[in-house]
């Protein structure tokens, strides 16, 4: 159930997110979603990518350092209290997130909440427990 | 001014021929109590005694920095332990650091030298003297300390740092002369300015500058500055400390080598020939006095010349000019000298990381200022791939360069591959800092 997700170490530089793109874009590889954590030095680009292995030789081949993080992608209706609806619930079982982002579905009605835990796997059974529905690898790449 | 008149006027022939005698001494002394003179002299098969005339320097084999590590951390050391009332180290981790001990006849040779520089740039028990060398393990801070404290000056031992406190000091104690770091005078003088004080209101008439190379336009922008006259002093930790070499007040260009103490010689440092008296090269020091730590033919890494034109001051001395170069690659950062060895071994002691570093000297307004930095490795980004976990490494390393070398680096992971190699080797050093 979980979703690989891709980390990129970046400088705070200029070019240096471009030359990434560049990359994944000759590489045609389409991003599902994305999100830039930085410092004032450093920035870690985390991707959601259509072939994960591709995207990951291709970088690498690049000489960027590259790793790949277990994530949790849940689907919630796209309606005020669709997020909160899951952190009541991931409060309640006092599961931790690290960092989250997210997307909303091509057709306009579901939002995709991406979330890094500590600990997936019971993050996982308290989701599943709670019916809402975790969205498989397999399915998200292909979104 | 003299200090001690006698020695330091003596006449050239005789001070060659006490250097001699004290030479042979040494010798005869390190061959038989330090184990590393006794296998560097047999395998160059010279017997101490085969050492008849100061032409016969050239014969005896260098002792290096490496030397000096490998024998880490007493083991040049010529007198027992009981014996040593002063240690003094340089920074840098276990082995790549190097411990001076003192014995109390060195700390007193040391308190004369010091004194005699003091007097040389006009200082009597009249004076206050700021000092704001480093005290602590360098040498810079007691050394100066205890030659301040044989003349009868008022020493306020103030260390560096702390800049606005100094300024107050200086103000309100009313000190006549300074001794600091080139770059720190500048730095106080800025401090002073932002604070609305002119420098040159201060009771300050003269400056003792060293522990970092200096142009003669930094000097004038002192003498400027604060309205003193600055002078240039020598010192080497591993030699003794700072009082080997000091430029006097009426000769100015040059700062006098104490030869009584000490012979200096310049070589080639591709090839080790020595080179006649006034060509550019590195300098050699032979100890002739200390008793804890002698040094036979130590290579300083400081490429200069040596004056041997007659000093209008009358000290019969020889002169060396200021030291602006380095036959190595060691980078003097606020007057604290680190080796790129050193840092390598910060970094390799770092689990995960490789030693694909840079450091970039700046100077930011007046202070030098340093960077690192490190390429993330496979193995940091992937097992610590998350932000805060490598701003803990950047910390760590942060750290460990503080702690051991004593200088605070800005740290910045970068991508790999991005530091600038030339020929596939690392270029790791860069000194972007003006020297003019």
């Amino acid at each position: 159930m979980k979703v690989e997700q891709i980390s990129i170490f970046l400088e705070n530089k200029p070019g240096s997110l471009e030359h990434a793109t560049r990359i994944l874009k000759e590489a045609d590889i389409n991003i599902r979603t994305l999100s830039l954590a930085e410092t004032s030095d450093f920035g870690i680009l985390r991707l959601i990518v259509n072939d994960v292995e591709k995207a990951n030789t291709v970088l690498r081949e690049n000489g960027f350092r590259v790793n790949k993080t277990a994530v949790v992608a849940v689907e919630v209706p796209d309606r005020p209290g669709g997020l909160h609806s899951i952190m009541e619930v991931l409060n309640k079982e006092k599961v931790n997130v690290e960092y989250l982002y997210a997307f909303v579905e091509r057709s306009g009605e579901n939002a995709v909440i991406i979330f890094r835990f500590d600990v997936p796997e019971k993050a996982i059974a308290v989701l599943t427990k709670n019916s809402f529905t975790v969205i498989p690898g397999s399915k998200l790449y292909a979104l | 001014m003299f200090y001690n008149e006698e020695f330091e006027t003596l006449p050239r022939e005789a001070l060659k021929a006490l250097q001699l005698k004290r030479l042979q001494q040494v010798l005869q002394r390190v061959y038989h109590t330090v184990g590393h003179y006794k296998k560097a002299l047999d395998a160059a098969q010279i017997k101490p005694g085969a050492i008849t005339s100061l032409a016969d320097l050239p014969k005896l084999p260098f002792t290096t920095r490496q030397d000096l590590q490998e024998n880490y951390p007493f083991g040049l050391f010529a007198v027992p332990m009981s014996s040593i009332v002063r240690l003094h180290a340089s920074s840098g981790t276990s082995g790549r650091s190097t411990v001076f001990g003192y014995t109390k006849r060195d700390v007193e040779t040391w308190s004369e030298l010091m004194a005699r520089c003091l007097v040389a740039a006009g200082l009597t028990k009249n004076d206050i003297i700021h000092n704001a060398f480093g005290y602590g393990l360098f040498t810079s801070g007691l050394g100066l300390h205890f030659g301040a404290e044989k003349i009868g000056a008022s020493v306020i031992p103030m260390s560096g740092g702390n800049s606005k406190r100094q300024i107050m000091i200086l103000q309100d104690f009313g000190p006549t002369a300074i001794c600091c770091t080139p770059s720190y005078a500048l730095h106080l003088a800025e401090q002073g300015k932002a604070l609305g004080l002119d420098m040159k209101t201060l009771k300050l008439r003269v400056g003792i500058f060293g522990a970092e190379p200096w142009s003669v336009s930094i000097r004038d922008e002192i003498e400027t500055i604060y309205g003193i006259t600055a002078l240039d002093m020598f010192g080497l930790s591993e030699v003794m400390g700072p009082g080997i070499a000091m430029e006097c007040q009426e000769g100015r260009g040059g700062m006098h080598i104490f030869e009584d103490h000490f012979l200096v010689e310049t070589i080639n440092p591709q090839t080790g020939e020595p080179l006649p008296e006034g060509e550019e090269g590195e300098l050699v020091f032979t100890t002739l006095t200390k008793e804890a730590f002698p040094l036979i033919r130590y290579r300083s890494g400081d490429i200069t010349r040596l004056i041997t034109t007659p000093c209008r001051c009358g000290r019969s001395h020889i002169k060396m000019e200021r030291v602006m170069k380095r036959s190595d690659d060691m980078l003097i950062i606020r007057g604290i000298n680190i080796f790129p060895a050193q840092v390598e071994a910060i970094l390799a002691d770092i689990e995960g990381l490789e030693p694909n570093y840079q450091l970039i000297a700046d100077k930011i307004s007046a202070l030098d200022s340093l960077e690192l930095r490190v390429e993330v490795s496979e193995k940091i980004f992937s097992e610590s791939g998350s932000v805060k976990e490598l701003q803990n490494i950047e910390k760590r390393i942060f750290k460990d360069m503080k702690d051991y070398l004593g200088i605070t680096p800005r740290v910045k992971l970068v991508e790999p591959n991005t530091l600038k190699r030339s020929n596939g080797m690392m270029t790791k050093v860069i000194d972007n800092r003006r020297r003019a």
